[in-house]
């Protein structure tokens, strides 16, 4: 009886405990204004490719070809203006959102599954393995990240999925080699000992005990490189190798409109601004939690 | 120290031998048949297979590669399936531009970013220290095809003081070449201050001052020799940033390099042409990163000492 009030106690200390350290990174993460801006942008992002309908329509203001009214510069009735076909630039910037941030988070998560897997087991078991895993990633990491993917499109052919292929195969000797590294740092630590010890298989243990004391480098990490991902994404498909037009990407909607910059900037502005913007803000919170999980900054 | 040299060139000939093969590898993955596409509509069927054969097509994957490799190594990259002439030409003939824009690229960014990182690392804080990091994160935030665009509309367009595109004497390097070193200009700036940052609080920092050694000299020649490291490890990972943003650079400013021949060759669908492109690309960023290493070895004794 007493035995099972001392279990319990101790599991909900566990509870507190955990609760308070996330806690704790938020409280730090909210003293950096910088990354409450980038929280903020980011935030408005996210809004946008949600509510994405809302704000406008895709068949009648993102699509739609309108000769009548192209080349419109900016009005009340298209805030952004109009692009070359006469769609309203706004509408497509909106709807641009929800292929970035989508391309974005999805590569990174083909990334971060494989190359995960891959660093986790080369860490976590060494010698031969390790080295073999690892001497592969070398390879991969011998081609400059944008020329792999770019690469890959090119043999593939090029569509919004081969470029989430692309772009997350080419990350993935990155994810690979911090996962590794993660994992070392705690891999010789007591308690996976322990666990050892009363007979965990090893999946478990990467799982349920390496891994989750391993994360904050790599959700920094993540987090940086859904950037990147996004300007990979912007760059292939501004070299007609990504996202394939009509669908609004902004990277394509900046190739489109490369040829009228003479007398309409605005065409080529705002898609330009909505990369910087969803970039720096993600790269702002890169940052900052990076500081913020930082027990040496404490 | 040649000794050291040897090693690593010793080190790199497995990973070009990789890197060969992943790029073949993946662009053999290509559908389409390339007999086909040279001899155009009009061939026969028996035309088109005695071409694959001739060709090697039929070989597996692995064998093809292999033959490739052998002529490689004699400069042979193979001929254009557009153009019909010697890919290793048509390259060669690319590839100064290419270096010529991308060496401007570092340079500018190395002169730029160490005397900003240093200064805001000694002036940690201030005004000049928090809007250069600001500055340092919108630049790397910035695609540099955009920034490309802007300042064509800037300064070609409305300004009228460069050219818009084509290489032209030195007044057409300078927008692209500036275009190009913003991203890494950025990062540089960065590592250098952090790494600055940890420097001037060592101990032997403060040994120096206290023996009354002039500020200036503190900086210089204690701080800034230990900072500038991991600052030569960022350079040479930012020239593989830079050979990828060379490609939309030059797509950006029509600079015939070879980094837009290989847009153009994908386009046209000339399977050797993108492949000879993206090997010199992979040997290139190989190349520097063992140049990279080299220079450790001069900065830090310490690694020259291992070596012996």
């Amino acid at each position: 009886m007493s035995a099972k009030v001392e279990t319990l106690s101790a599991e909900e200390l566990l509870k507190t405990k955990k609760r308070s350290q996330s806690a704790d990174v938020w409280k730090r993460l909210k003293r950096s204004k910088t990354a409450v801006l980038g929280i903020v942008l980011i935030a408005m992002f996210l809004g946008m490719a949600l509510f994405a309908p809302v704000i406008a329509d895709y068949e009648g203001e993102a699509l739609k070809l309108n000769v009548k009214e192209r080349l419109e510069g900016p009005s009340a009735n298209h805030i952004f203006g109009t692009d070359e076909f006469g769609r309203d630039i706004f509408a497509r910037v909106v709807y641009g959102t929800r292929i970035s941030l989508f391309v974005g988070i999805i590569s990174v998560s083909i990334a971060l599954s494989i190359g995960g897997f891959l660093g986790a087991i080369a860490g976590y078991y060494g010698g031969k393995i390790d080295n073999a895993i690892m001497r592969v990633l070398d390879v991969i990491l011998a081609v400059p990240t944008i020329l792999l993917a770019i690469t890959i499109v090119a043999s593939l052919g090029a569509s919004m999925m081969n470029l989430m292929i692309a772009v997350g195969i080419s990350n993935i000797p990155g994810f690979a080699r911090i996962v590794r590294a993660s994992v070392l740092s705690v891999k010789d630590q007591e308690f996976i000992e322990a666990a050892k010890a009363i007979g965990a298989k090893d999946h478990i243990i990467i799982m349920k005990h390496v891994l989750p004391n391993s994360m904050a480098p790599i959700i920094v990490y993540a987090t940086l490189k859904v950037a990147t991902a996004i300007m990979a994404t912007a760059s292939l498909s501004f070299i007609g190798l990504g996202v394939q037009p009509p669908t609004p990407e902004w990277g394509s909607m900046l190739a489109g409109g490369r040829a009228y910059i003479r007398d309409q900037m605005y065409i080529v502005m705002y898609p330009g601004l909505a990369i910087v913007l969803t970039v720096l803000s993600l790269n702002l919170i890169g940052d900052g939690l990076r500081d913020a999980l930082d027990p040496k900054l404490k | 120290m040649s000794k050291y040299i040897l090693r690593r060139l010793m080190l790199m000939i497995p990973v070009l031998i990789g890197v060969t093969f992943l790029v073949y590898f993946i662009i053999s993955l290509t559908p389409g048949d390339p007999a086909a596409m040279i001899l155009g509509n009009g061939a026969t069927e028996e035309a088109v297979v005695q071409l694959r054969e001739d060709m090697g097509l039929n070989d597996p994957v692995i064998v093809q590669y292999g033959n490739y490799m052998k002529d490689l190594f004699t400069g042979d990259m193979g001929t254009s399936y557009s153009t019909g002439k010697a890919v290793s030409g048509e390259i060669g003939q690319r590839f100064p531009n290419t270096f010529k824009l991308t060496v401007s690229a570092i340079i500018l960014s190395v002169l730029i970013s160490i005397p900003i990182g240093v200064v805001s690392a000694t002036r940690q804080y201030s005004l000049f220290d928090n809007v250069g990091m600001i500055v340092a994160l919108v630049g790397i935030s910035m695609p540099s095809f955009w920034v490309g665009l802007i300042l064509i509309i800037a300064f070609s367009l409305n300004l009228g003081w460069f050219p818009s595109g084509g290489m032209d004497g030195i007044m057409s390097l300078i927008l692209p070449a500036f275009t190009l070193a913003i991203a890494s200009t950025a990062s540089i700036t960065r590592t250098t201050r952090s790494s600055m940052l940890e420097v001037i609080r060592q101990d032997y920092i403060d040994t120096a001052k206290a023996k009354g050694v002039s500020a200036n000299v503190v900086i210089r020649k204690h701080a800034l020799k230990n900072a500038l490291i991991p600052a030569i490890t960022v350079i040479g990972l930012e020239f593989g940033v830079l050979l990828g943003g060379a490609v939309l650079t030059e797509t950006v400013f029509s600079w015939p390099g070879i980094g837009r021949l290989m847009v153009e060759s994908i386009q046209r669908k000339d399977t050797p042409m993108v492949l000879g492109c993206i090997i010199v690309f992979a040997v290139a960023f190989s190349l520097v990163n063992l140049l990279i290493d080299i220079l450790y070895s001069f900065i830090d004794p310490r690694i020259k000492a291992n070596y012996k």
